[in-house]
């Protein structure tokens, strides 16, 4: 078995299947929106990986995913190289989509320019979006973003949970009052979510709120971390991409910052982001809304039919299986899964299209009991999702990194502040169906 | 044999000065314009719509606008991305503001305010030449694109860094948003390029034309000679940024329908239409559209035979597409440093004695 | 005070830095009158070479295999090989084929081979974050920290001493040895050179090596903050404004553009920066590169430009 692989094993895989001339069975379509390569690949080959096992083990295992005993429908993994560039997502959407038998089934676009080019067109394509936790975060509102799901938390939420969770740790919510907390963030669209937010939680709260913007790349950040040592903030957030994660980790050793009093959001919260520091950055905290590591029945399942099947994309990969970002893209995967079959009992067929899985989406509903079943118990929190609330649960736990591994510290998920965001979301989700025409249906 | 213009007589000076003084050439663009207004709109699809045609006819218009300062006036810029970015921003603020307003003369409008920005910044190429004034024209990149994000009023004010575009109808017609049809958008814009093509096409064999390129070839000659090089370079400046800005705004609202500062804006876009206009050919406005559609199907042809016919995975796919665009690249300057454009010409020469050379 | 002593200080250090990755550009356009884009990339290249070699990574299959792991001076001197090789590969197959171009499309040129060599560079060892573990020192220098509260990074000030230690290398390199002095008649006038029999295509084979040289050292300096990664090529563009600044042909203004470079945006970044909403650093370093040159057209060393009709 060669280590290393040029070519798609759905290949081959494709061709014996014709040869067995079982070709026309019905599949499903999952489009991959992959990013292996550019700036942020790092940290876009672990999600692509965890997405694409997880419908490969299922099809491996299970022979797809079945309505009923003996009648399954096999995914079909449609990959495409995004770079995590918009114009390239968008080629990507219009190449996929149509992709037979079933089309493309949900997007998950990994990118918050792609995620607002698709938001438009998956009403006509009738095409759900699945942009999981980032894109538009007042597409929570389910009356006016009827074909976009944002589970299980929006960046929104994760402020006002690790908002939360410092009130937890400076012993009451109450003791923010005069605190100094300060934001470093990607100076982009994906970077500013946060800041609303965290100025009307400031006000709230009585904290003083600070932003230091970090441009793309990111690579040289001494200024930010300066003003961060003159000023003195009692915490650090992060919301950062990229190579800026690393840097600005290892900035925070060199001026001894106490790293348990630095917190990233979770795509600043993965191994990749504190290799280069290694044991360092002990300490280092970040959002999370599933736990790490390999060690759950469908990660063995992975390894023993993806891996040693032969059947993987990326098969160096094995050793990482369980990496915090592998995990996410499994997560995704699962939920996704989970609408689909949700789709397919509702509508009592395994050739389900776009439209049937938003309805799977809209009514997902995976709980406790559910997440045993799958081999992923206590692996995340049950998400339930409802016509009006596209976000679901929106809580947050939070990891840690000792050194080694990270490891979820919080004592169970914090709840975001509802109050503070379902305003907000309010706010810009009724501008957004002003704008565009847009009456918010009934539920 | 199939192109002489053998026994064609100008009897006019009309004639003689027109733009396409040779018939087949003329015949050929009128086929072509013909082919693509009425024949096209029939028979495109989502995907030749927003993964080919468009991005074609965008990048065409910025190359053209980036032609007319580099190829031209030989005034080297690596700010286009960020000048599109100007067109596309006013073209929002536009609409949001007058939601009535034609979606042409938001064009036009977000052209204008495009090209008084970038004579702002062309100023300096009175002064500062060659790369040296490249790398200025990076500042202009850097800074417009932080003032993107900065401006919060440039973005109406949207909790979300991105800008949407407003649906608006042109003629009656759903032209953006989500109700617009793929022909529709495609026929606008073709439209609009159409007719700056041509207008390009005139104005650089015009007194404009002729003193860019005067002061191209040598400015302190073209000085010595009467030529403004205030006028010259910042008229270039001007114009160029006119036609970038309405790239911008067509990218913005026909293409795209969103967008966002560094990301649909930076640097790496520059360099693309940079890329268009080399192996298009400098200082031609056919090259410009030539050396656009080469570098937005080249990537998809890569893709495609790749992925798709050859089987590769799209990582090793993705990884050797940037190996072979790198080869392709030094190949063309290698081979024909003027460009596709030169190519064409060659192509035309041959065909006058095709298929008996001797 | 004391706060503007470690903003200046920072500054500078990280001028350094800049310089490191500017001296690569200003050794090529000297003696070739390329304005090498590529810079950035090969600084990119070099690293991931170094950091394949050091863990003993087999190239294509991402794999690692410790027994092929190199110790890190044989690691250097064989990514040194390496770099040598690609500069005279560029020689051979691009560069002899483009003499008396338009320095335009010999730019161009260069953002060819930046795609050439950053697909290269992903295909044989792959796209992922690679650790530097050079032995290189880290982190804030405790001695100054605990004793006068200053805040210096040990990694930059290494990086400082390397870059010193460069310039005066490359410094006797051109003034002392015979294929300096035959780089300084090429850099001076191309016909000139030939006609006293100097080879061009040699000269330039050993420029590109020298700045694959460079292009490593500041692989190495810049890698050991960030991790070998992608977004090294993307230095290039902090490297541009000190280029500008200094003048493209002189090495001594790759170093005090640098310093001048990383002072200005320091200063304005935490002086300016609160009142305009922040990351200023970027464009600002641009704009003040841009101020110098509207005084001085050819940047503050850099040969003046004589024209004549």
């Amino acid at each position: 078995m060669p280590r290393f692989r040029l070519m798609k094993p759905a290949t081959t895989a494709a061709l014996a299947v014709m040869a067995a001339g079982t070709a026309g069975a019905y599949e499903l379509v999952i489009p991959a929106l992959d990013f292996r390569t550019g700036p942020y690949a790092p940290n876009g080959i672990p999600f692509a990986n965890g997405y694409a096992d997880y419908f490969t083990m299922l099809n491996e295992r299970d022979g797809g995913l079945c309505l009923k005993e003996g009648e399954c429908a096999k995914f079909k993994i449609v990959h495409c190289e995004t770079e995590y560039n918009t114009q390239k997502g968008v080629e990507c959407y219009e190449k996929t989509k149509g992709e037979p038998p079933s089309g493309g089934l949900v997007y998950q676009p990994l990118s918050t320019g792609i995620t607002y080019q698709l938001i438009p067109k998956a009403s006509v394509d009738e095409i759900p979006v699945f942009s999981m936790g980032y894109g538009r975060t007042s597409a929570t509102n389910g009356r006016v973003f009827k074909w976009i799901f944002n589970p299980p938390a929006t960046y929104w939420s994760q402020a006002s949970a690790l908002i939360k969770y410092i009130g937890d740790r400076e012993g009451g919510i109450e003791n923010l009052k005069g605190k100094k907390i300060h934001l470093l963030y990607h100076n982009s669209a994906y970077g500013r979510e946060p800041i609303r937010t965290l100025e009307a939680l400031a006000k709230k709260h009585g904290f003083e709120f600070n932003g230091i913007a970090v441009d793309h790349p990111g690579q040289e950040q001494k200024s930010a971390w300066l003003r961060i040592r003159r000023e003195r903030p009692d915490w650090v957030l992060m919301w950062g991409w990229g190579v800026m994660n690393q840097v600005a980790i290892k900035e925070a050793v060199s001026i001894r910052y106490p790293m348990d009093r630095f917190i990233g959001v979770w795509w600043s919260g993965s191994e990749n982001d504190v290799r280069p520091s290694g044991e360092a950055a002990k300490g280092y905290l970040s959002g999370t809304f599933h736990a790490r590591g390999a060690d759950f029945p469908a990660h063995r399942d992975i390894i023993k039919y993806v891996y040693d099947g032969g059947k993987a994309v990326d098969p160096a990969f094995k050793d990482r299986v369980g990496e915090v970002l592998y995990n996410r893209g499994l997560v995704a995967a699962m939920w996704t899964t989970e609408a689909i079959r949700t789709a397919m009992k509702m509508h009592n067929t395994i050739e389900v299209r776009g439209k049937h899985v938003r309805d799977g989406f809209e009514n997902l509903d995976v709980d406790e009991a559910r997440l045993k079943e799958l081999g992923l118990e206590g692996f995340t929190i049950p998400v339930k999702i409802t016509c009006e609330n596209h976000e679901g649960p929106g809580k947050v736990a939070i990891q840690q990194w000792d050194g080694k591994s990270w490891n979820i510290v919080s004592e169970g998920y914090y709840e975001p502040d509802r109050e503070v965001v379902n305003r907000l979301i309010k706010e810009d989700s009724e501008k957004y169906a002003k704008d565009n025409n847009i009456t918010p249906r009934d539920c | 044999m199939l192109y002489r213009e053998v026994g064609q007589f100008k009897t006019s000076y009309a004639a003689d000065q027109a733009i396409f003084p040779i018939a087949q050439d003329r015949w050929f663009v009128i086929g072509v314009l013909l082919f693509a207004f009425l024949v096209v709109p029939f028979f495109i699809t989502p995907y030749m719509a927003n993964a080919i045609l468009l991005p074609f006819l965008v990048f065409g218009l910025a190359a053209l606008g980036l032609n007319i300062l580099t190829g031209y006036c030989g005034q080297l810029s690596l700010g286009t991305a960020a000048f599109m970015g100007v067109g596309a921003y006013s073209s929002f603020k536009l609409m949001v503001l007058f939601p009535e307003l034609n979606l042409v003369i938001v064009f036009l409008l977000a052209g204008l305010i495009t090209a008084a920005v970038g004579m702002v910044f062309g100023l300096p190429s009175l002064r500062i030449k060659g790369f040296y004034l490249a790398v200025a024209t990076l500042a202009a990149q850097f800074f417009l694109v932080w003032l993107f994000y900065k401006w919060d009023w440039l973005r109406d004010y949207s909790l979300t860094g991105q800008i949407t575009v407003p649906p608006s109808d042109f003629l009656g017609v759903p032209m953006t948003g989500s109700r617009a049809d793929p022909a529709a958008k495609y026929l606008l814009a073709l439209a609009m390029v159409t007719v700056l093509a041509l207008g390009a096409k005139n104005l650089v064999r015009g007194r404009f034309g002729r003193s860019w390129m005067a002061i191209r070839d040598m400015d302190v000659a073209a000085e010595l000679m009467g030529i403004r090089p205030l006028a010259a370079k910042l008229s270039a400046f001007g114009v160029s940024s006119f036609y970038v800005g309405v790239a911008g705004a067509m990218m913005f609202t026909l293409w795209l329908g969103a967008a966002e500062g560094g990301d649909s804006f930076g640097i790496q876009t520059s360099f693309l239409v940079l890329f268009m206009i080399i192996i298009g050919g400098l200082g031609t406005v056919l090259g410009s559209f030539l050396g656009a559609a080469f570098l937005v199907l080249m990537p998809i042809v890569l893709k495609n035979t790749m992925v798709d016919m050859l089987g590769m995975t799209t990582v090793f796919a993705k990884h050797l597409e940037y190996v072979v665009m790198g080869v392709l690249i030094i190949g063309f300057l290698i081979l024909e440093p003027h460009g596709l454009a030169r190519l064409w010409q060659i192509a035309k020469e041959k065909l006058r004695l095709w298929p008996f050379p001797y | 005070m004391l706060f503007f002593v470690e903003t200046v200080i920072s500054g500078l250090l990280a001028g350094v830095m800049y310089s490191l990755v500017a001296l690569g550009f200003v050794l090529i356009f000297k003696a070739s009158g390329v304005f090498n884009f590529a810079q950035g990339v090969m600084a990119l290249f070099a690293g991931l070479t170094l950091a394949g070699f050091l863990s003993g990574t087999v190239p294509f299959t991402h794999q690692i295999n410790p027994a092929l792991a190199m110790p890190p001076w044989l690691a250097i001197l064989a990514t040194v090989g390496v770099m040598i090789l690609l500069a005279i590969l560029i020689e051979r197959l691009v560069l002899r084929h483009l003499i008396n171009q338009e320095p335009i499309i010999l730019f161009m040129m260069t953002l060819g081979l930046a795609y050439v060599l950053e697909g290269a560079g992903d295909l044989l060892w792959g796209s992922d974050v690679k650790v530097l573990d050079l032995g290189l020192p880290s982190g804030a220098s405790d001695w100054l920290l605990d004793n006068y509260g200053l805040y210096v990074d040990k990694l930059e000030v290494v990086a400082a001493v390397v870059a010193a230690v460069l310039v005066a290398v490359l410094a006797i390199f051109f003034q002392r040895t015979r294929i300096g002095r035959a780089l300084r008649a090429v850099a001076d006038d191309h016909q000139a050179a030939l006609s006293v029999g100097i080879s061009l295509n040699t000269i330039w084979a050993i420029v590109w090596a020298a700045a694959g040289i460079v292009a490593l050292v500041a692989g190495i300096m810049w890698g050991a903050k960030s991790g070998i990664q992608f977004s090294l090529s993307l230095i290039a563009l902090k490297a541009l404004p000190v280029l500008i600044l200094g003048g493209f042909d002189s090495v001594p203004g790759a170093i005090v553009g640098g310093l001048i470079i990383g002072v200005g945006e320091k200063v304005a970044e935490v002086y300016l920066g609160p009142f305009v909403g922040g990351a200023i650093e970027n464009w600002f370093a641009y704009m003040l590169a841009l101020a110098f040159l509207l005084v001085r057209p050819e940047g503050l060393f850099g040969e003046k430009i004589i024209r004549r009709v």
